[in-house]
């Protein structure tokens, strides 16, 4: 979503003689985070003071998190949202009785950019029928920003410094997945977004399942090695965001709790996170845990609480909670109420609705246990690590939290590598973004660059590697395999490498 | 729950260099056998169950099975995607089937607004383009 943003933005601000290339290791319409869809669009300021998003951002993540950065987004965030309405994004909407109509109903209540009433599931969340969100949103990016000046399928492995002016970025380098080239490129200025990461720790999936994480497998955290590797500082990298999920499809809980007004229940079918334990266990993190939210992170220690305590399993009551909003509904709002339940999932995590209908699970007449999955390291969902940005140039923002260049001028999201921008999950302490925030993040870096590229018109960038030496960076793995395969009677067991996933031998799936 | 290529029904998109799942998927798994020119997921443990490859392929050649460490055998579900809208059937293990139809777009493929004459004024303005062009004027904190 970020790098979209950021091929959306940039032209509109780029001078002539300047140039640009968009990079991405999949194809854009379904790479990223995004790829499968989302249910629901969790940050849209609309109604409410981004100081109130300041204030819930700054709760959520226990005070650990820089509301410069978390202020200025939520200046911009609707901007984006109203971009992905305009493009074709369904968006549901309230009627004048105050009911839900989804995104293609809801239409005829307008725009929200017009005045529309979005249906609000939190505070911040508005609700989308989103399968097809990354495709619509790549598809503007690529319209803007032109096919010529993209390259998919294009794996950048390093960034790279310039060989005169010191902490300078100038460059990256990567292989092709699709033919034998290496490409070498040239910048002065860059923003990089490649998600978060992803199977750092120990996934509970296992075997055949291990692809079966909450965030996407193909997050490698090459955000934060690649920008660390040249220098760049990160922060908040302890900050681990453990997300409580429906037990092994990982389906999501938001619309759950927030929609559907569902409640968890322990393994005594109790309502815990309202008990007199689940208040004193909280007392131990005030102010955080007795504020009148409690934050994310906090429910979810709650949870593991509980189960430590021996009154695990936990339980969505997905029964109690549709047969109250069953209540007083005709029957085809009741198949509707349904249609929705299946859509959360069908919707964002597909393998969750098969792992219903694999369990005969229908969810108005069976409950279904959820539990925290693995930690991952991210910046824009409930977690805030990343690169230390800079944040914007105003008054109210202490200078610790600027970065300048050399030309002594501030850029907003630079990292402290110089022309090096980041967004998304690569903007460090400041989490709650999500997709539309990360969408913002990328235009803010967009214009950003722009500004930066064209203050050091002069700067010519030059590698300090060779050619030759980067050809020799990409190709060590390969050449270090071929070199040494043979010192051992079994290629998967070898003292000179390990291979990155080494339960599947490399002929596994050939039919 | 890896996805799998149905060999009767795939046909390696006729014989060109890459296939349309190979194209989409974004962990880059589908390959295409040159010699039996039919697709394949080359390392199913390392499959996000995006189902992207599902909803491309032309010939609904591709389908996708529950994890073995979980899901038993013998549910399905299986999308089909319209120009506004995709159809999701969902086949319970008991013989259940429920079908749900769920809004994709609101407008015609390829025609999104770039904004491609769009040009920014003001470099060093705080604004987006789209923002300078409405006459946005952003908030300041209240401290």
């Amino acid at each position: 979503m970020a790098a979209c943003g950021t091929a959306f933005e940039v032209k509109k601000w780029m001078k002539d003689g300047q140039s640009v290339l968009l990079c991405d290791k999949a194809a854009m319409e379904r790479s990223g985070a995004v790829a499968q869809g989302l249910s629901a669009i969790n940050t849209y300021v609309g109604e409410n003071a981004v100081e109130d998003y300041v204030r819930m951002v700054r709760n959520d993540l226990m005070g650990l998190v820089r509301e410069d950065l978390i202020f200025d987004l939520g200046c911009y965030v609707d901007d984006s949202v109203y971009l992905f309405e305009e493009w074709g994004l369904p968006v549901w909407k309230k009627d004048e009785a105050g009911k839900n109509m989804d995104g293609k109903k809801g239409q005829k209540m307008g725009t929200l950019k017009s005045g529309a009433q979005p249906v609000r599931t939190g505070k911040w969340q508005i609700m989308i029928n989103g399968e097809s969100y990354k495709r619509i949103v790549a598809e503007a990016a690529k319209l803007a920003l032109g096919e010529d000046n993209i390259i998919e399928r294009c794996f950048i492995v390093e960034l790279l410094l310039d060989a005169t002016v010191p902490n300078q970025i100038a460059g990256a380098v990567g292989f092709s997945v699709r033919e034998n080239k290496v490409y070498i490129i040239k910048c002065k200025t860059m923003m990089i977004a490649c998600g978060g990461a992803v199977n750092i720790y120990q996934p509970r999936s296992v075997g055949e399942g291990k692809g079966r994480a909450w965030y996407p497998v193909w997050n490698a955290g090459s955000t934060y090695t690649m920008a660390m590797k040249v220098g760049a500082e990160l922060t908040m990298m302890e900050n681990r965001f453990t997300p409580a999920r429906f037990k092994d499809g990982y389906g999501p809980v938001g619309a759950w709790f927030l929609l559907f007004k569902a409640k968890t229940l322990n393994g005594l079918g109790e309502a815990f996170a309202g008990s007199d334990a689940a208040k004193k266990e909280l007392e131990k993190y005030a102010p955080y845990g007795t504020a009148a939210i409690t934050p994310t992170c906090l429910r979810n220690h709650l949870m593991l609480f509980e189960m430590k305590e021996g009154r695990g399993p936990i339980m969505m009551d997905t029964v109690t909670a549709l047969a109250a909003l069953g209540a007083t509904m005709d029957k085809k709002e009741l198949k509707h109420l349904e249609s929705e339940a299946w859509e959360d999932f069908l919707d964002m995590t597909c393998g969750q609705a098969n792992l219903w209908c694999a369990q005969d699970c229908e969810p108005e007449k069976k409950n279904s246990e959820v539990m925290p999955t693995e930690p991952y390291l991210l910046g824009s969902h409930s977690g805030c690590c990343g690169l230390w940005a800079s944040g914007p140039d105003y008054d109210w923002v202490p200078d610790a939290y600027k970065i300048k260049a050399r030309n002594g001028k501030v850029y907003k999201q630079m990292t402290t590598v110089e022309g090096l921008f980041t967004a998304g999950d690569g903007v460090g302490g400041s989490g709650h973004k999500f997709s539309s925030g990360s969408h913002a993040e990328g235009r803010i870096a967009a214009k950003q660059m722009c500004r930066y590229a064209t203050d050091f018109a002069d700067f010519t960038p030059t590698l300090k590697q060779s050619k030759e030496e980067l050809v020799d960076l990409v190709y060590k793995p390969v050449r270090t395999f071929l070199d040494n395969c043979e010192y051992t009677t079994a290629i998967d067991i070898n003292p000179n490498y390990i291979k990155p996933n080494d339960d599947v031998s490399p002929d596994e799936g050939h039919p | 729950m890896p996805s799998f290529v149905i060999q009767e029904k795939c046909d390696g998109c006729k014989g060109g260099d890459k296939t349309a799942c190979m194209y989409i998927c974004p962990n880059d798994l589908m390959v295409l056998d040159p010699n039996a020119m039919k697709a394949y997921n080359q390392e199913p443990d390392q499959c996000w169950e995006c189902f992207s490859c599902v909803k491309i392929c032309p010939t609904q050649a591709i389908e996708v099975r529950g994890y073995a460490d979980f899901v038993p055998l013998g549910s399905s579900i299986m999308p089909m995607m319209g120009t506004e809208d995709v159809m999701w059937t969902c086949k319970f293990r008991n013989g259940l089937i429920k079908r749900f139809k769920f809004p994709i777009r609101t407008t015609p493929e390829g025609q999104a607004n770039a904004y491609a004459d769009l040009k920014g004024k003001d470099l060093e303005s705080p604004l987006l383009s789209t923002q300078e062009a409405d006459g946005v004027t952003l908030p300041t904190p209240k401290m």
